[in-house]
């Protein structure tokens, strides 16, 4: 029998890896993006869990709600590294040091 | 609780939207420098006639149930409208500095009055936010008008980079505090800010803890509190200034206002379970503020470093707890948005002959000699920002101490107070190198009236003569953390 347990252990390890991979990550800004987007689904896949497992709505409300500001978000960030790219050439994570200290 | 009674309290945010939405409309026939300009001073009319709808708010002290819009998802209270109206004051200097900046790059456009009136309406959800829903709806909406702000020169590196940089930990921020919401929802059963209270009365359970660490690290980030402050100083100096003092000011104010709520009202009968934490990262950002100012080089990040040591500062009365805390950070908020638009708008006047920007503090030396004003104004915001005793900045850090000590919190204090001092170095290291260095006459470049308007306002704010609001910004804010927190 799956249980709550389950889906909030599959949704934490989710968030972690989507976590580890905006920190480890030393390619690619896109891949930053995708990270970003791992966190929100583990977020979603636990209020759905959560929403149907106290057989109470909110949740999968809120997980709507989530999926259309994940969309924003996605049409914003990508828009930021196309103007990025076009000044630097490059979305190399290591290159993007013009700031330091 | 009827559907028009409903809209007649989300009225500012209503007007916000819509005056965002038709400006943006009228951006897009905009062909010309005066077009832009017209539409920035529309924007400000929107803020000033939203300042007028809350302000009665704020001064008749409203709380209770009837101030809950569509059944309980938003309180457009006492507390809202304070926070909204030291968010209008910020936002509306952010509008009328811009024209100025932007221009002399020709990279004005239009679309910088509507974001920033998009952020503004963001931010009026978060204050007034009294569910999980509606507090992550106005975080996004503030969120992504603000990375579009941040890479607004998008033919310069450096405001690319920092939209970039906020972009990709504003979104860890969100995602770390929306997993913390989702942790809180399961453990509780509900959204709602006073349903979180009650089901947690009996007692915190390891998911509920877990779901209220993760809440106060996303909001950290939010606020730029150590140790989830790394992004500050970047941002601050990479996006244009004016951009910075929006950045510096108003989405704080917003965030700290929806910590409180969050903190004193949905976990306010658990404050066992976050107390450490706001201790430890006040403690924290005294102090990585304060040493982290000294080798600064550009005046910008400079005062980067001082937002997050005043972030430690405010998280103090925060620390304690209790309504004279809350209230002291009310009252210390207003005077720091007060410094905070007063640092960034003489940082605006620092213009060499061709009245470009000048950012170095080395070129600021001797600044005195020929500029007498602004150094005098430059100098007195230095020292408020350090808190030293006639200047109003004392007095918002005096009541913040006060409140710490009485909550029994003396360890606290005394290492704030102690860590204080090493921040005033900073904060003189600049008073020092403006009138007692040799002059490199780089400053010679002359600004506009608004700016030396807003300017001689927050000098005169920050001033002794500030003491004169005390009682006025003391009632204000008594009434306002009394709405918070439901007192009878």
């Amino acid at each position: 029998m799956i249980g709550i347990e389950h889906y909030v252990i599959v949704s934490s390890v989710l968030f972690v890896l989507g976590v580890l991979g905006i920190f480890l990550n030393r390619k690619n800004v896109i891949v930053i993006l995708m990270a970003i987007e791992l966190i929100l689904l583990a977020v979603n896949l636990n209020l759905v869990a959560f929403s149907s497992f106290l057989h109470d709505l909110t949740g999968q409300i809120f997980a709507m709600f989530v999926l259309t500001v994940a969309a924003g978000e996605a049409a914003v960030g990508l828009a930021i590294l196309v103007i990025y790219f076009r000044d630097r050439g490059t979305i190399a994570v290591d290159d993007v040091n013009q700031m330091k200290g | 609780m009827d559907w028009s009674h409903s809209l007649r309290l989300v009225a500012p945010e209503e007007l916000l939207s819509v005056a965002s939405l038709v400006l943006l409309l009228g951006a897009a026939w905009a062909r010309c420098a005066r077009d832009a300009r017209a539409i920035t001073w529309l924007a400000v009319a929107t803020l000033a006639a939203c300042a007028v709808m809350v302000a009665p708010t704020a001064f008749t002290a409203a709380r209770g149930p009837e101030v809950l819009a569509f059944g309980g998802l938003f309180a457009a209270d006492a507390f809202a409208a304070y926070a909204k109206l030291l968010i209008y004051a910020a936002a509306g200097a952010s509008l009328l500095v811009a024209p100025a900046f932007f221009e002399k790059l020709r990279a004005y456009r239009p679309e910088y009055p509507v974001l920033v009136l998009l952020a503004v309406a963001g931010m009026g959800i978060m204050v007034s936010a009294t569910n999980l829903l509606t507090l992550y709806i106005g975080l996004e909406l503030n969120s992504l008008a603000a990375y579009v702000l941040a890479a607004f020169l998008k033919d310069d590196d450096r405001s690319a980079e920092a939209g970039l940089k906020y972009f990709v930990l504003g979104a860890l921020a969100s995602g770390i505090l929306l997993f913390g919401m989702s942790l809180t929802y399961g453990f509780t059963g509900t959204t709602s800010f006073t349903g979180i209270a009650a089901a947690l009365q009996g007692g915190v359970s390891t998911g509920a803890l877990f779901g209220v660490t993760f809440v106060m690290a996303g909001l950290a980030f939010k606020i730029s509190a150590v140790p989830f402050h790394m992004w500050t100083p970047d941002v601050y100096e990479g996006a244009p200034t004016p951009v910075t003092l929006f950045f510096a000011s108003a989405p704080k104010v917003a965030a700290l206002a929806l910590t409180m709520r969050v903190t004193l009202d949905a976990f306010g009968s658990q404050v066992a379970a976050w107390q450490q934490i706001v201790i430890v990262a006040a403690l924290a950002s005294i102090v990585v503020g304060a040493l982290g100012a000294i080798g600064q080089t550009n005046i910008k990040r400079l005062l980067a470093y001082s937002s997050i040591n005043n972030v430690g500062f405010l998280l103090i009365g925060l620390a304690a707890a209790t309504p004279a805390g809350a209230a002291g950070m009310l009252v210390y908020l207003a005077i720091y948005v007060a410094m905070t638009v007063g640092g960034f708008v003489a940082v605006l006047m620092l213009k060499d002959a061709a009245g470009n920007q000048v950012e170095q503090i080395a070129d600021i030396a001797g600044l005195s000699s020929h500029r007498k004003v602004l150094s005098a104004c430059l100098a007195m915001i230095m020292f408020s920002l350090a808190g030293i005793p006639p200047l109003f900045g004392f007095w918002g850090k005096f009541v913040v101490f006060q409140a710490a000590v009485d909550a029994g919190l003396l360890p606290l204090a005394v290492i704030g107070i102690a860590a204080s001092v090493i921040g005033a170095f900073y904060y003189l290291k600049v008073v020092k190198v403006m009138y007692f260095d040799e002059p490199v006459m780089k400053v010679t470049g002359q600004s506009n009236w608004i700016h030396q308007a807003l300017l001689a306002a927050s000098a005169l704010f920050i001033s002794p003569a500030g003491y004169l609001l005390t009682k006025c910004l003391g009632g204000l804010a008594a009434a306002a953390v009394a709405a918070l927190l439901h007192a009878a």
